[in-house]
């Protein structure tokens, strides 16, 4: 598999040298390849929102290298700001950041900045109002008329207008309810295939992890200590318990079942993936 | 930079002597390094006051690159000043002229003094909110001001207001911290083009700004509703402001320290 982003030994220090300081990135080489969902699991503090916004370029490291399609982004100021294109960043609760009148034009403002030409504007606007499943008569509201989960969509739609390589998003379904978070994960499912987008997702939901992506990436203390296959991440439970995120129940209840005895294969973590197992150990139904 | 890094007189915890003071001995006692401040006439006067100021801030071990970063923000409206006095000073001894400006002897030593005012009275007042808790300070302030009371002026309501707003400065720069990374990462740039494209990239970061600050200023309003805050009446506190044997040595400190500088400045020192 290819590359797209890359970091290279990239640690980061907040407040250097007064009493604030510590130190949020350790020594990280961090990979996302072309075209993959990945997820990116950590606590609170763990480090993970100060990779990602490494990885836009919106922090500068404190020292390492971050790479895009090969290139450092860093190495100047034009590159640094087309980073910031190809690769999206929504932040955790997007919906504070909505300024304009309407949602056409706050959605508009990423690729206005972009210097595309109105009809360019208009196709990408359209394109991801649906996306993010908005209706044409919502295109001129203001944002600030919409329920929250809308105001969330736009915003989302904001940066996808941009049509980035890269969809890096932050908690995207946080304080939402469950009918909300599915749909938001299915719009950014939708904008994965379409356009054979590399998706980050941050998270700290294990289910919300283990349902949708193809791998997973583990930040505690500023480092990784765990990266692969959501299967083989979870195989960890124990060390996973200790940094406070915990595996999936239905992985949790499988690894209970053995240490009662029970000869089952512990590293399921979706109900049908449970079905199947329970199911193989009965010799079918 | 990020915003975060810049000090708006935060508080910087510690357990230093200065720290440990009542707030209302440090109010007092930079209330008198002010008056001191401006009765000191000569370079010996402010010498002693810059000695008092240097003994502070190494007491408190405030690092003294902080307070220096925290002086910043003045050094344009200090230059301005410096010249203004430099120019407009009139005097006996004429060091040069040109033009319509003519600079004299006193005028340099005004300048001098003035500069040397401003920024000792900055890192003083920046010294006394580095070691106190905004809470702290406004209890202090409270306690100070509770006479007052008695002409109805609403001391209790000023100083809620008070500690509400030095609450809110760290809380609302971070916000404009995340606001501004968001809009950056939607290729937002404010750092070119001439001033008024300036100006309008500033809206994306102060719509969102201020509706979240009207959002939080109502369910702050409504959760201090729910714990019956009902004003200042027959309210009691939690951490009681004690003088102990260390606040009066230091009040007593300063009170000589401004008597000195004071009488110095009388004997024309």
């Amino acid at each position: 598999m290819e590359a797209i982003l890359e970091t290279k030994q990239l640690s980061h220090v907040y407040s250097a040298g007064t009493p604030f300081e510590h130190g949020a990135l350790m020594d990280v080489d961090f990979t996302a390849y072309r075209g993959e969902y990945l997820g990116i699991i950590g606590h609170t503090g763990s480090g993970k929102s100060t990779l990602i916004q490494h990885l836009n370029g919106l922090l500068k490291p404190t020292s390492g290298q971050i790479l895009f399609d090969g290139q450092d982004i860093w190495s100047d100021h034009a590159t640094t700001r087309q980073t910031r294109f190809q690769v999206g960043l929504v932040f955790q609760y997007p919906e504070y950041q909505l300024f304009e009148e309407t949602v056409y034009k706050d959605i508009a403002f990423g690729p206005k900045n972009m210097g595309l030409d109105e009809k360019e504007v208009d196709r990408r606007v359209r394109q991801a109002a649906s996306f993010v499943g908005l209706h044409d008569d919502q295109m001129e509201k203001s944002p600030f008329e919409l329920s929250g989960g809308q105001k969330r969509r736009v915003a989302i739609a904001g940066v996808i207008a941009m049509e980035p390589k890269v969809l890096i998003l932050d908690e995207p379904t946080a304080g939402l309810d469950p009918v909300g978070v599915e749909s938001i994960l299915s719009n950014i499912r939708d904008y994965h295939n379409a356009n054979r987008a590399t998706i980050i997702l941050v998270s700290h939901s294990m289910e919300e992890m283990a349902r949708t992506v193809d791998r997973l990436v583990v930040v505690n203390n500023g480092q990784i200590p765990f990266q692969g296959s959501p299967r083989s991440v979870f195989q960890h439970g124990a060390e996973l318990e200790e940094m406070g995120l915990g595996v999936p129940q239905m992985t949790r209840v499988f690894h209970r079942l053995r240490s009662l005895g029970v000869d089952i294969d512990p590293s399921v973590y979706t109900i049908a993936q449970a079905k199947a197992a329970i199911l193989a150990k009965r010799g079918g139904l | 930079m990020a915003l975060k890094d810049i000090t708006l007189g935060q508080y910087f915890p510690g357990t230093s002597l200065i720290h440990r003071l009542d707030p209302r001995t440090k109010l007092i006692a930079v209330l008198l390094y002010i008056i001191a401040l401006f009765v000191a006439k000569s370079f010996f006067s402010y010498g002693i006051v810059f000695a008092v100021l240097t003994l502070a801030i190494s007491v408190s071990r405030v690092p003294f690159k902080s307070i220096v970063q925290g002086l910043k923000p003045v050094v344009f409206i200090v230059m301005i000043t410096a010249l203004l006095n430099l120019f407009y000073t009139p005097g006996e001894h004429e060091i040069f002229s040109f033009w319509i400006f003519t600079v004299h002897f006193e005028g340099v030593l005004s300048a001098f003094f003035m500069m040397m005012r401003i920024l000792m009275l900055i890192a003083g007042t920046f010294l006394l909110t580095y070691t106190t808790s905004p809470i702290m300070l406004t209890d202090g302030l409270e306690s100070l001001l509770n006479p007052l009371k008695k002409i109805r002026v609403p001391v209790h309501e000023l100083a809620m207001m008070m500690s509400i707003a030095l609450r809110f400065i760290p809380t609302l720069i971070e916000e404009t911290d995340k606001i501004m990374s968001a809009q950056r990462a939607r290729g937002a740039d404010f750092e070119s083009g001439n001033l008024l494209q300036r100006a309008k990239s500033l809206l994306p970061i102060l719509v969102p700004l201020f509706i979240s600050a009207f959002r939080r200023a109502d369910e702050l309003a409504i959760a201090m509703e729910c714990r019956c805050y009902h004003g200042g009446e027959g309210r009691t506190r939690l951490r009681q402001l004690k003088y102990r044997r260390a606040d009066w040595t230091v009040i007593l400190f300063f009170l000589t320290f401004t008597a000195v500088v004071w009488a110095l400045g009388r004997l024309g020192l």
